[in-house]
């Protein structure tokens, strides 16, 4: 499956300035796998010791927040918009 | 750094005051002072560290009525009064000895902010953010909001003469998208609730140059407005701290500055250290720190919110692990009321007090007459609670439950019948 990443301002040292980056993969944690493939270092910015989701990272699967959904294991549709997004308060 | 990056500019000398940097609160890496909000290494958000000078309780009072008497504790230049903002702060700290009485407690306070310009506690952070955002140069003033901070950047962008383009969830009160209508031309309604909206601003963010999203990329100033709030309950009380306060939660910033700010003023020798319990305010139907509260455990689940108190309906909120600690640490708690409780909350204030608040400052009340009858606070110590914004912003919350007593014929008899007097 193919699908688009859009990547943080303080990521985008990993993508060379890119704001947005293809990668596949049918799950979230595949598509982290095939994004740490091309941009090497960028899985472990996401990503803590454990493997697991840092605390202040959103990511979202098309509009859904992942932890609505199956975490690391929610489906990544063809085409669908992964969207890396620290998390941010005062509203 | 980026393709995205803000073009540096060149800072004036004390442009933030004291702060010297900012600081991760998770893994405590630095940053210069900039547009920055999230830590490049582990995304934890960034707060601003300073090298205050020494200040005396005397130097503060002679300032002005307003939270730039506290400017040196704030990201804000020395010269912060001549640029032209709404001078929030310094709003009444009223004994409220009737609602006192009601509720079984010994001391209590209602700190009401509802008195500020666009009445609401968010003219504190705006007036921090909008300082950066000038410094800064940037060219659109902007944020993402559940009402009230809309309503206080769309009133403060115009006085500053800034563009200023506000996001809202587009099922917002009618007065609140007024509030902020009448400011800007640029009120932006989106389908969605606020974690949406949040989400959407986040990435307008990183595509835009020059705008400060007032809390997302100058999230760390704006956030240290909050202090403000802690400060004066300290000051007002005769310079000392009160024994617990009650905030409400939406995501947990402002309960997490009124935290850093009675620490602060304590490493400043400006009041004596004591304990001081922490309790966080939910609405039932959002109320993802609570529910981890009661569940013993340190992660949040984010919820969808469905309650009436909007202002608080953030189902994600990003301090929400930080307002547990500091609740667990200080002996605190955080608790959450039904939307009736929250109607129930705003009500009595009025009654009481003759204070009118809106949902947030219901959901507060309410919380604090729930800790007072399940045991989980002190009656006998003394209490400070937070009123953050004004009840004409929500008058549909209470305008089904309030009404005339009677309506009658101009006439004595008519009057006698119904039994009022
Ligand atoms: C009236 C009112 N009270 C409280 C809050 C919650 O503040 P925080 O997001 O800092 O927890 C908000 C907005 O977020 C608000 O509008
Ligand atoms: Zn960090």
């Amino acid at each position: 499956m193919s699908v688009s990443v859009r990547i943080p301002t303080i990521l985008r040292t990993y993508t060379g300035g890119a704001s947005e980056v293809p990668a596949s993969g049918t799950t979230l944690a595949e598509v982290l796998d095939d994004l740490e493939a091309h941009h090497a270092g960028i899985r472990a910015r996401i990503l803590d010791d454990n493997g697991a989701l840092r605390r202040f990272v959103n990511v979202y699967v098309g509009n859904e927040d992942v932890r609505f959904l199956e975490d690391l294991a929610t489906p990544t549709p063809d085409g669908v918009q992964v969207s890396v997004i620290p998390a941010v308060a005062g509203g | 750094m980026s393709a995205v990056t803000i073009e540096k500019p060149t800072l004036r000398e004390g442009a933030f005051g004291h702060a010297t940097g900012l600081v991760c609160r998770e893994c405590g890496h630095r940053v210069e002072l900039g547009p920055h909000y999230a830590c490049i290494e582990c995304f934890g958000p960034l707060e601003v560290a300073y090298d205050f000078p020494a200040v005396t309780r005397a130097q503060i009072e002679a300032g002005p009525s307003n939270i730039w008497r506290y400017k040196a504790l704030l990201p804000v230049p020395s010269d912060i009064e001549s640029s032209p903002n709404m001078e929030p702060g310094f709003t009444r700290l009223l004994e409220a000895r009737n609602l006192a009485a009601e509720l079984g407690l010994d001391k209590l306070w209602v700190k009401d902010d509802s008195t500020n310009p666009t009445n609401s506690f968010k003219d504190r952070v705006v007036a921090c953010a909008l300082s950066a955002a000038v410094e800064l140069k940037a060219k659109v003033f902007a944020c993402p909001s559940t009402g009230n901070l809309a309503n206080a950047v769309a009133a403060a962008g115009a006085r500053a003469g800034l563009k200023t383009v506000v996001f809202i969830p587009s099922n917002l009160e009618t007065p609140k998208q007024v509030n902020s209508a009448v400011f800007t031309d640029s009120l932006v309604a989106v389908e969605g609730n606020y974690d949406d909206v949040n989400k959407l601003a986040s990435e307008i963010a990183g595509e835009e140059e020059g705008w400060a999203f007032v809390n997302v990329n100058v999230r760390p100033f704006y956030a240290e407005g909050s202090k403000t709030l802690g400060y004066e309950i300290a000051e007002q009380l005769g310079w000392r701290l009160p024994d617990q306060v009650v905030i409400p939660v939406a995501s947990g910033s402002q309960l997490t500055k009124v935290h850093k700010a009675f620490r602060e003023l304590v490493d400043l020798g400006l009041v004596e250290d004591k304990p001081v319990k922490i309790y966080g305010a939910q609405a039932a139907g959002c109320s993802p720190v609570s529910t981890a509260y009661k569940g013993g455990v340190d992660a949040i689940r984010p919820v969808k919110p469905d309650t009436i108190a909007k202002s608080l309906a953030i189902g994600n909120p990003a301090d929400g692990i930080y307002v547990l600690d500091i609740c667990r640490e200080t002996g605190g708690a955080v608790e959450d009321v039904t939307d009736a409780e929250v109607r129930a909350g705003i009500v009595s204030l009025a009654r009481t007090e003759g204070i009118f608040t809106e949902t947030a400052g219901g959901t507060t009340v309410a919380v604090l007459r729930k800790l007072v009858e399940t045991g989980q606070l002190d009656t006998s110590l003394e209490t400070v609670v937070i009123n953050t914004g004004h009840g004409l912003k929500t008058l549909d919350a209470v305008a089904g439950s309030v009404r005339p007593a009677a309506t009658i014929a101009p006439s004595y008899a008519a009057f006698a019948a119904t039994g009022i007097a």
